[in-house]
C-alpha cells in the first residue's frame, strides 16, 4: 500500500501514528543523552549515547516517512514546533531524575514500543514497515540492556530495589498513554496498518510484561490512566529540554549544515 | 581521438563498489558488508541502491557520497540512493567481510535473530555470544551490549585476556 491509495481518514490517522511515534523517539533520545557524561559507569555513558543515538536515528526515519505522506521539511518537523506542538506520550514529560528513574521509564518504554512496533511488523502501509523492520533488530538490544538494569536494581539491595519501586509507581500511569491518545487506531487496523486497535495492543504489553514485575516483585500498572496522553499541556521539565534541544537552531534557523 | 569506449558492465560497477571502504571499519568495503541493495544499468543510467546498517548511523551519507563519488563518470547519469525496501541484517556479510574483521580483531556476528518471525517481547532473555578473534577461545564475557559505535558490541575473552569488540548480529 502506498500513500496514493490511502483514504482520507486512513491517512490523517496513520500521520497522527507517525507524528507520535517519532516524538516519542525524538524526545526519549533526547532525555537519554541528559546522561552523556554523567552516567553511573563509563559503559552507561557509552550505552545511552548509543540508545540517544538509536532513537534520534528512528525519529528522523519516522518524519521523513511524515514528510513523505504529507509534505514539509523532517527537520522543520523535529525542531520547528512550539512545545505545545509535540505528541509524545506524557511518560517523556518526565526530567532524567536518577538513575532507577531514568532505567524504570525506559524499560516501561521499551516493552510498550516493542508491543507497537510488532503492530507494525507487517502493515500494509510499506513505507512504514520497511522502517519498522529494521527498528525492532535495534530495539531487541534496547530491550536486553534494560531489562537486565531492571534485573540489576530490582536484586541489588535495599536502596536500588526502593528506588526502582518508587519510579515505577510514579511512572505507571503515564506509561499507559504509550499505548493511547491515538486518533483513528481502529481505523488503521481495518485498512491493515495497524495489526490492531491500541487497546489490543496495550493488553498485549501489559500480558508480555505481568510474568516478568510478578517474579521481580515489582508493581504493576494502576486501572486507569488519568488525563490527556500527548498533549497539549506540557510540563516545565519538557519546556526545559525543548528549549535545550532547539537552542542552536533558533539561534539561526536559515543557517545551512 | 584514439582508446576505444567499451560498455560499462554491471561486473565493472562491482568491482568499483568493492573499492569503496567502510567508514567506520575501513577494513571492509561495502560490497563485503552486503550493502548494495540493486545495480541497475540502463543505458544512460546507473542507479545503485544501499541498505543502511542501522537507521541513526551517522556515517549513511558519508557512504552515500563516497559510493557516488567512486562511481562518478561512469555512466551520464549516476544515482546512489539509501532504502528501507528490506532490511539490512548482519547475515548479509560475506564470508570474505567476515574473514577481514576477524583478521582485523572483529569478531564477526553470529546469525542474526528472525526479527519477523516472533514477537520482540520474547528476544528479552537472549544473550549475544562471541569467540575471540585473537586466541579463538570460545570462553568470553559480554562487557557491554553497546561500544564505540552503533554496530559494535564489547567483550572480554577470558582465556587471552583481552578486550574485543564483535560486529552486532542484527
Amino acid at each position: 500500500m502506498s500513500a496514493q491509495v490511502l483514504e482520507a481518514p486512513v491517512r490523517g490517522a496513520l500521520t497522527g501514528l507517525l507524528l507520535a511515534m517519532a516524538d516519542d523517539e525524538f524526545v526519549l533520545g533526547y532525555w537519554d543523552s541528559e546522561w552523556t557524561g554523567i552516567a553511573p559507569v563509563l559503559e552507561e555513558d557509552v550505552a545511552f549515547a548509543s540508545l540517544a543515538q538509536d532513537e534520534i536515528g528512528h525519529a528522523q526515519a519516522l518524519y521523513q516517512l511524515l514528510a513523505d505522506l504529507e509534505g514539509g521539511d523532517p527537520d522543520e518537523l523535529a525542531y520547528g514546533r512550539a512545545p505545545e506542538g509535540y505528541r509524545h506520550a506524557r511518560l517523556l514529560d518526565h526530567p532524567r531524575t536518577d538513575w532507577a528513574f531514568s532505567v524504570a521509564r525506559r524499560f516501561l518504554y521499551d516493552t510498550a514500543d516493542a508491543a507497537r512496533l510488532d503492530a507494525l511488523a507487517a502493515s500494509a502501509y510499506q513505507p512504514l514497515a520497511g522502517v519498522v523492520a529494521k527498528m525492532r533488530r535495534e530495539e531487541a538490544y534496547h530491550l536486553l540492556h534494560m531489562h537486565a538494569w531492571v534485573e540489576r536494581l530490582a536484586t541489588g539491595g535495599q536502596e536500588p530495589r526502593a528506588r526502582l519501586v518508587a519510579a515505577m509507581e510514579r511512572l505507571w500511569p503515564d506509561a499507559l498513554c504509550v499505548l493511547d491518545g491515538i486518533e483513528g487506531d481502529e481505523l488503521l487496523a481495518e485498512a491493515g496498518v495497524l495489526a490492531e486497535p491500541m487497546a489490543a495492543i496495550r493488553t498485549r504489553w501489559l500480558a508480555g510484561l505481568a510474568p516478568e514485575l510478578a517474579r521481580l516483585g515489582l508493581p504493576g500498572p494502576p486501572a486507569a490512566r488519568a488525563g490527556a496522553c500527548r498533549g497539549p499541556g506540557r510540563s516545565d521539565d519538557f519546556r526545559w529540554l525543548w528549549e535545550q534541544f532547539t537552542m542552536v537552531r533558533r539561534s539561526d534557523p536559515e543557517a545551512v549544515w | 581521438m584514439s582508446g576505444s569506449t567499451r560498455a560499462l558492465t554491471r561486473e565493472a560497477v562491482w568491482e568499483a563498489l568493492a573499492e569503496v571502504p567502510d567508514p567506520e571499519i575501513p577494513v571492509v568495503s561495502v560490497v563485503d558488508l552486503g550493502l548494495v541493495h540493486t545495480v541497475e544499468l540502463d543505458g544512460q543510467r546507473l542507479r545503485v541502491e544501499l541498505l543502511p546498517t542501522f537507521v541513526g548511523c551517522p556515517a549513511l551519507e558519508l557512504i552515500r557520497g563516497s559510493v557516488a563519488e567512486r562511481l562518478a563518470g561512469m555512466a551520464p547519469v549516476v544515482e546512489v540512493e539509501m532504502t528501507f525496501a528490506v532490511p539490512w541484517t548482519s547475515d548479509r556479510i560475506t564470508g570474505e567481510g567476515r574473514r577481514k574483521l576477524r583478521e582485523s580483531g572483529f569478531a564477526p556476528p553470529g546469525p542474526a535473530a528472525d526479527g519477523a518471525g516472533r514477537p520482540l517481547f520474547t528476544t528479552i532473555g537472549t544473550r549475544p555470544t562471541a569467540s575471540c578473534p585473537w586466541c579463538g577461545s570460545a570462553d568470553t564475557t559480554l562487557e557491554n551490549l553497546f561500544g564505540p559505535t552503533l554496530c559494535r558490541t564489547v567483550f572480554w575473552c577470558n582465556r587471552c585476556r583481552q578486550p574485543f569488540e564483535q560486529f552486532k548480529a542484527i
